[in-house]
């Protein structure tokens, strides 16, 4: 077997029994990287010197036995964590200068517990759209072929569309991402892979690049669920330096994954359900369904009335937030500057520049939305929609555990399809989006294939700080649905 | 409600983003597309309704105010664009 092809919980067991070394790993996962980066576009920065000498760093404490949860582990980090000394772009042409003078909280948790960073993962402009399309550094290919048109190439979903890539390629055995309104979720299930949104406030936001601030939560990318719970465990925790950020003791994800799931009450929304949403997508829930009852859980329909209105309700919240964040992009303190001697027309011109046609248009939206004789009609009335939407998860959640929903209403599509009409790329997020609203745990498990031999996932949804429950479920799917596809471009193939 | 031509060049100016005559009609045309969409909440009567600012309902943390770090002037302006010693440069705003 090849090292790439390992489970991170599989490698983590073979490097403390000293079978191979990380650098051996590494090493793999480089060369894999040189071979097919070029190509699949996964990352925007490898960051080869730092991974050999994390990597050695990692074979003298597992040779001491000293060594972190995570020692020697290959992962790959999304370009919107920022890394000391470590180029950091968010995908844009604005930071493409931008070198951190310091480590977001999550990735030095990662680098606590001896994870080897092999490089910055591509996404879309600050994590702004759902097929990686918007990057400034290009687009990523989707691994995944459809059958009989190989050469088609497919986006990977977005945003975390470069760190979905690796994971699913072979590039890594895991990878960080950040989801705002199905910015994980969406690619795992694109990519065939694992990928959870933990609760609002289970992750420090400090150093992550920022989008909407009340939406933006951090998540792992890997092959397996229990791979998933070994890197949320690394990356989770109470973090003085933000102040949403939960204090509360994270659990053992890990052991949640061996959890029984007989009793557990799993709640299936009728109004998931997109118009157009192929039918294959909705026998696959109702397998899921079955799967789970077969587990010993029970299913239940229950009733999310405001789910329609979850995407307009986003379209409104993070422009707004966004336009606010985005101000500090001025061209003064960081990132590029387009000169002038004037400083307004250098303000305007380096924004100009620096921010691409997605990012402009959520400015935009976001700067009508706050702007005088709007705030109410928009911004006010869509925080209130907001608490509906919130009001429906907490009344299911009196009755059911979790919730089983379809991640995504079509699998991959091709790059350069729905860029025309920006509403027809934001209807991608629709499943992903009311979770986000609500701050809920959710996870996208890889659950079956389409006629077209491209991945589909489904979606667990959980209470608030309640990821073991999800974790649990999502290993009993996982279980049944026993997905062992590959993808057709990966390491060594 | 439909924004014209002349508002889409106010919000812009609001943003700081230059925008080009040629971009306009398109960016103009997209924007009102959005937001027509977005028109789907006025269906529902929220009266009553208190607005969400957050997910997380709980209380902010307290701490003590005190500084943490400090005297790091280099690693702050490594970024800057354009300096002046120990500032940062921009273009005279004050004749």
């Amino acid at each position: 077997m090849r090292l790439t092809e390992l489970t991170l919980a599989e490698a983590r067991k073979r490097l403390r029994g000293r079978e191979f070394s990380a650098a051996e790993l590494t090493e793999a996962h480089l060369e894999a990287i040189a071979a097919l980066n070029p190509r699949l576009n996964a990352y925007i920065t490898v960051t080869e010197e730092l991974a050999k000498s994390q990597a050695e760093a990692a074979d003298q404490a597992l040779a001491r036995g000293d060594a972190g949860p995570l020692a020697g582990i290959p992962l790959a980090i999304k370009d919107l964590f920022c890394t000391e000394g470590v180029r950091t772009t968010a995908g844009s042409r604005i930071l493409a200068p931008f070198v951190p003078p310091y480590e977001s909280t999550v990735t030095a948790q990662l680098k606590r517990d001896g994870a080897v960073f092999l490089g910055k993962a591509n996404l879309d402009e600050f994590a702004m759209g759902s097929s990686n399309m918007t990057s400034a550094f290009g687009p990523v290919e989707n691994p995944w072929k459809r059958k009989g048109a190989e050469a088609a190439k497919l986006v990977p979903g977005g945003s975390s569309g470069g760190s979905a890539a690796a994971v699913a390629a072979q590039l890594a055995l895991g990878a960080t991402g950040t989801d705002t309104g199905g910015s994980i979720r969406q690619p795992a299930a694109f990519c065939g892979i694992a990928g959870i949104k933990p609760t609002y406030g289970r992750c420090s936001r400090w150093g992550i690049v920022a989008f909407a601030s009340s939406l933006d939560q951090a998540g792992p990318f890997a092959r397996t669920v229990e791979d998933c719970a070994i890197l949320l465990r690394s990356m989770a925790g109470h973090d003085p330096k933000d102040s949403t950020s939960a204090d509360r003791p994270v659990p053992d994800y890990e052991a949640a994954c061996r959890r029984s799931i007989k009793g557990l009450k799993i709640g299936i929304p009728r109004e998931y359900r997109a118009p157009g949403m192929p039918a294959e997508i909705e026998e696959l829930w109702e397998r899921g369904m079955a799967w789970l009852k077969d587990a010993g859980a029970d299913a239940q329909e229950v009733s999310l009335p405001h789910t329609k209105y979850g995407l307009a309700t986003y379209y409104i919240v993070a422009p707004a937030e966004a336009s606010s964040n985005l101000a500090r992009y001025d061209g003064v303190r960081f990132g590029m500057r387009v000169e002038s001697d004037d400083l307004l027309e250098l303000y305007e011109r380096t924004r100009a520049q620096g921010f691409g046609p997605e990012v402009k248009r959520r400015i935009l939206i976001g700067t009508y939305v706050l702007s005088a004789g709007y705030y109410e009609a928009y911004y006010l009335r869509a925080q209130k929609v907001r608490a509906l939407i919130l009001r429906d998860f907490t009344e299911a959640f009196s009755r059911v555990d979790v919730l089983l929903t379809p991640t995504a209403p079509s699998a991959a599509f091709e790059q350069g399809a729905k860029m025309d009409d920006p509403v027809q790329m934001y209807l991608n997020d629709i499943f992903t989006v009311p979770a986000s609203m609500a701050g809920l745990p959710a996870i996208s498990v890889p659950a079956g294939l389409d006629a077209q031999g491209l991945p589909l996932g489904l979606q667990l949804i959980g209470r608030p700080f309640d990821e073991e429950t999800v974790f649990a479920v999502a290993a009993a799917l996982e279980r049944a649905a026993g997905f062992t596809h590959l993808p057709q471009i990966r390491a060594g193939v | 409600m439909s924004l014209d031509s002349a508002t889409v060049r106010r919000i812009a100016r609001l943003a700081r983003i230059h925008l080009e005559e040629a971009e306009l009609p398109r960016l103009q045309a997209e924007l009102n597309g959005i937001l027509g969409w977005i028109e789907q909440l006025n269906e529902l009567d929220v009266t009553h309704v208190e607005p969400l600012t957050g997910p997380t309902q709980m209380a902010l943390k307290m701490r003590e105010d005190l500084v943490t770090d400090g005297n790091i002037r280099e690693q702050i302006l490594a970024n800057a664009p354009d300096r002046a010693g120990d500032y940062f440069a921009v273009p005279k705003v004050v004749e």
